[in-house]
């Protein structure tokens, strides 16, 4: 049994918070470079390099990649040894966002109520996910989500006589659909099977995973590598100007489903591809 | 960059006749940010007939709602948003004689048909390069609706801005001509 303090859980939070929003991963930031070294659209060519710019004064000055900071969403794998002192769990979280949100000078993205759209003025509510896990650490990752790729993100409850192709074609068809809207190049992530809600927090999930890392399964890592290649051949391009680069990577997460149903899911993620973790 | 051509604002006619889609610019001048708060109140006040808190003939809007600044800094992060959102508030706009947008992602027919009317142009700024669209800005000020926090109309003095033409006053579309391009069967 270990005792973690609230303090300490909104101390990292907030920390996330800044560092997520802050620093672009280095295997997005890898990939951006490739895909401008390659891109065949002289004015694709000129965003990727000036996407690639702005991260590095994002680092530099500590100002947010992008204006939009995002749903903070949370997710935090509790140790089943773990005792959580001080107060409420998932309120401490909170805390930490708003603190984030106000040091990091963070935009406040987030409406009380979607009819009346009142702005709360600290980012929160955030969302959070919870997993029990073996151990006595906790993990928190922190995924500013932005609304515009978010918007473009959708969900089919399919037959499951659709199959693979029928897959293939939603979500090759839901880039087409989003076009420049989600700022390309976009990462894609693919959640299949589960029960509707379970399908689209999975492909939440897949967009978590470090960029050109392939599922176990060599089944779906050819299946990611495929639409990957489908994606690209569309021609929409960086920010949608045309070119060869319209899709960073795609990321497929599997779970088992109802003997009736093939439900795919797809998450659309922007370029500012923001998720930080921290183990205490 | 690709050649950029340098323009100011107010945008004329005779100069928005010029631009062309796929054109790229550099933008100098004044624009007002204004999103969907903004839009929705603007749109309610025509409704009543009252005036604007701005007035919007041959200015320019910039569809983003920024971070807020650092200390010492005019402004935080400020890219562009997604500009269909607004669609259904732009004809009117265009009417009262609005002149150019600046934003992400393509805009309805109705809008096309609009900028074709009444001679204005869309321009496409790149979406998530917002540290580096703030280096632009020289001056951020309230200009109205203040309480709408990030959503709030602000008015900005900008230096060589850059943007894309994306729809021109001559029904061109940049997303639909870059796709063709580029397009692999």
């Amino acid at each position: 049994m270990r005792t973690i303090e609230t303090s300490a859980i909104s101390a990292a939070v907030s920390r996330l918070c800044m560092d997520a929003n802050f620093y672009l991963g280095e295997d997005v930031l890898s990939r951006l470079r490739d895909c401008a070294e390659k891109e065949a659209s002289p004015n694709g060519r000129d965003v990727l390099d000036k996407i690639i710019q702005n991260a590095e004064i994002a680092a530099n000055d500590r100002v947010p990649m992008c204006q939009d900071t995002g749903f903070t969403v949370v997710f935090a794998e509790l140790g089943q040894e773990i005792h959580v002192a001080g107060g409420d769990f998932y309120e401490a979280i909170q805390e930490g966002v708003r603190k984030g949100y106000r040091e990091g000078y963070l935009r406040p993205s987030i409406v009380r109520d979607p009819i009346d759209r009142k702005n709360t003025g600290d980012n929160t509510p955030a969302v959070i996910h919870v997993d029990i896990v073996p151990g006595d650490k906790l993990t928190l990752t922190v995924t500013p989500k932005g609304g515009g790729s978010e918007n473009m993100s959708e969900i089919k409850m399919m037959v499951p006589a659709a199959g693979t192709a029928g897959i293939r074609e939603f979500v090759v068809g839901c880039v087409q659909r989003a076009g420049a809207n989600p700022c390309p190049p976009v990462i894609v992530g693919v959640g299949i099977g589960g029960t509707f809600e379970k399908c689209a927090l999975i492909a939440k999930k897949a967009l978590l995973r470090k960029t050109g890392m392939r599922h176990p399964d060599p089944f779906y890592a050819k299946l990611e590598e495929d639409l990957l290649e489908d994606i690209n051949r569309l021609g929409i391009g960086p920010v949608g100007f045309g070119g060869r680069c319209t899709a960073l990577d795609v990321r497929i997460e599997v779970h088992p489903c109802h003997i009736a149903s093939l439900p795919v899911a797809v998450n659309m993620q922007c370029h500012a591809a923001r998720h930080k973790s921290l183990t205490i | 960059m690709p050649d950029a051509m340098k323009i100011n604002t107010p945008l004329s006619d005779s100069v928005i006749r010029t631009l062309k889609t796929g054109e790229n610019v550099l933008i100098s001048g004044v624009v007002y940010t204004a999103r969907d708060s903004a839009h929705k109140r603007i749109i309610e006040t025509l409704e009543r007939g009252d005036d604007l808190p701005v007035n919007l003939a041959g200015q320019i809007i910039y569809y983003a709602g920024p971070s807020p600044a650092k200390p010492g800094r005019v402004i935080g992060s400020v890219g562009p948003t997604t500009a269909c959102r607004m669609d259904s508030f732009t004809p009117v706009l265009l009417e009262i004689g609005l002149k150019g947008m600046i934003g992400k992602g393509n805009r309805s027919d109705d809008v096309r048909r609009a900028l074709q009317e009444f001679t204005a142009v869309y321009f496409g700024a790149i979406g998530g390069a917002a540290a580096l669209m703030a280096r632009c800005v020289k001056k951020a000020e309230i200009a109205a609706y203040e309480d709408l926090g990030p959503e709030a109309i602000r008015r900005l003095e900008v230096i060589e801005f850059p943007a894309v033409v994306v729809n021109d006053c001559y029904g061109g579309d940049l997303y639909e001509q870059g796709r063709s391009a580029y397009k692999r069967v």
